[in-house]
């Protein structure tokens, strides 16, 4: 059983942008799933339809056989501390330390003062930012900030991480270690869905490639490489 | 868990609150402007208060009695005017009080003190003077004069005239600005206060808005809506104490430094007094005024961007 289904899912903007057209595809647990197209392809706009940010206009999204858009609020809330989200502009929450952003995560999802104490400093240490605990967003470079946003991403251990052009706004040596952390988490046995339109990142994932455009999947290889 | 929810939500607003220095400088400045006008209102009230308060005391009606009413009569009459529930006070003037006044009054002219012993008796009546706890209700007082309570335990009518009739006029003119200076004193408050609500409410709504995409990136991490509202309640009843605090420490000095003006201008209240007598009835509503505003404000502008 696949663990996200798109069924037919079209999103027309207020403005009249079709967004996305009549997509259907699946992705199985553990799978790395990387999503290519160009600017205004609508992978964001898939990621939103995950997230439950944006409703579909036509069609339906599935998380472990649930219809995504028909939950209530509080189960909403549950199925996103399922997923963990990483996006392009790392959203970190400005006010708050390295540790704090962190944490938020784990306090979001009910997690116990013992559980933040002893997990904050070991998932930074995966992202290997452990001498940052205590800084603020703004006192790091983009590379470090996309790593807290991973680490507080995966702090939960969620069943999925979304990370939407994570890479966009890296050097490429940044860009290559965070490919890696992500393959490491994957290996680890979570599904990951990536959205780039790097080359060099889908070459270096070399999982399942979907290809968009204008709002439509016009490629999905098993194992493939960027072909746009 | 519950605990540990409510210290996360407090700490984590506290700390926005001392991490967003300025943005919460502003809003705590702008607060302390809206709660001044709340004490200024308090205040002014009071100052209205006493002016009117004044001015009522100043009205009265005079009833005077027949030569021959006897003393027992008036007292008795006294005591049913007095339990009237329009009455605020009477005073019983005796004859020979009333005499002793008027000698006092007229001390020097001679011819007419000649004319007093030339009568030989004492001409002048009793009178009692009767105050309404509100000037609109003589005419009730009035009315009730010319009723049957006014006879003795005989039968005769003890009250000779009133000077209601003479003072009718004045007294409903009176009456009528009293209830007006009342209205219009409500009706200013009302919008000063719902003013400067607004524009702390338009403030606080800004501070939020600019927390929008925070709140969006909450919302995605799964957190309730309970949770990501709290600190920004919490930053919103910081923003009123601290506002309230500062709003009453400057109180202190103005009004030690305008209370012998206030004295002078509006007969006789001395505003430094009225805050100290009022000091934690005023502390009451300035900073639970404060605390209620920003948390509604707060609570309100947070809404609007939860639907993500």
């Amino acid at each position: 059983m696949p663990m996200i289904y798109f069924d037919k899912v079209t999103k027309i903007y207020p403005d009249n942008s079709v967004a996305l057209e009549e997509v259907t595809f699946a992705i199985e647990p553990k799978e790395f799933l990387t999503v290519v197209g160009h600017s205004g392809a609508g992978k964001t706009t898939l990621i939103k339809m995950l997230l439950a940010e944006e409703k579909p206009t036509k069609g339906a999204v599935f998380f472990e056989s649930k219809n995504i858009h028909k939950l209530k609020k509080k189960e909403i809330n549950m199925v996103r501390r399922q997923i963990g989200a990483v996006f392009q502009d790392f959203r970190l929450l400005p006010n708050k330390t390295v540790f704090e952003n962190i944490a938020f995560a784990m306090e979001a999802a009910g997690r116990t003062d013992e559980e933040i104490q002893s997990d904050v400093p070991h998932v930074l240490e995966l992202v290997d930012l452990g001498n940052k605990i205590w800084n603020f967003p703004h006192q790091l470079s983009g590379g470090e900030k996309q790593r807290v946003a991973i680490a507080r991403a995966i702090v939960n251990q969620p069943d999925i991480l979304i990370a939407d052009e994570p890479t966009g706004n890296l050097d490429p040596i940044n860009t290559f270690d965070i490919v890696q952390i992500f393959k490491k988490i994957n290996e680890l046995g979570t599904t990951v869905i990536l959205t780039t339109h790097n080359k060099g990142v889908v070459d270096s994932v070399g999982g399942r490639v979907i290809t968009m455009e204008n709002g439509k999947i016009i490629r999905d290889d098993k194992s493939g490489n960027y072909v746009l | 868990m519950l605990i540990t929810k409510i210290k996360r939500v407090v700490r984590s607003g506290f700390n926005s609150f001392w991490r967003n220095g300025f943005v919460s400088f502003v809003s705590v400045f702008v607060m302390v402007v809206t709660l001044f006008v709340i004490a200024g209102v308090v205040f002014s009230g009071a100052l209205l208060n006493s002016s009117l308060e004044q001015i009522r005391n100043k009205v009265d009606i005079n009833v005077y009695f027949v030569t021959s009413a006897e003393e027992e009569d008036i007292l008795a009459f006294k005591k049913t005017i007095d339990v009237l529930p329009q009455v605020q006070s009477s005073e019983y003037v005796a004859k020979d009080k009333a005499l002793d006044i008027f000698k006092e009054r007229h001390g020097s002219d001679q011819s007419i003190l000649q004319a007093l012993e030339e009568l030989g008796e004492n001409p002048l009546r009793a009178l009692l003077t009767i105050k309404a706890k509100d000037p609109s209700q003589y005419d009730s007082i009035a009315k009730f004069l010319q009723s049957d309570a006014t006879l003795s335990q005989s039968g005769s009518n003890i009250v000779d005239t009133t000077n209601y009739p003479e003072n009718q006029v004045a007294i409903e003119r009176l009456a009528k600005i009293v209830s007006a200076a009342d209205k219009l004193g409500f009706a200013l408050t009302l919008i000063f206060v719902i003013l400067s609500i607004l524009v702390t409410f338009s403030t606080i709504q800004l501070v939020i808005h600019s927390a929008k995409d925070e709140i969006a990136v909450m919302r995605l991490m799964g957190a309730s809506s309970k949770y990501i509202r709290g600190p920004f309640v919490v930053g919103g009843i910081m923003y009123g104490l601290i506002a309230g605090i500062l709003t009453l420490g400057l109180l202190y000095p103005i009004t030690l430094y305008v209370g012998p003006f206030t004295e002078d201008f509006f007969v006789g209240i001395n505003l430094f007094t009225y805050f100290m007598a009022n000091f934690w009835q005023l502390c009451l509503i300035v900073l639970g005024s404060g605390v209620i505003i920003g948390s509604i404000s707060s609570y309100m502008a947070v809404r609007k961007h939860l639907k993500v």
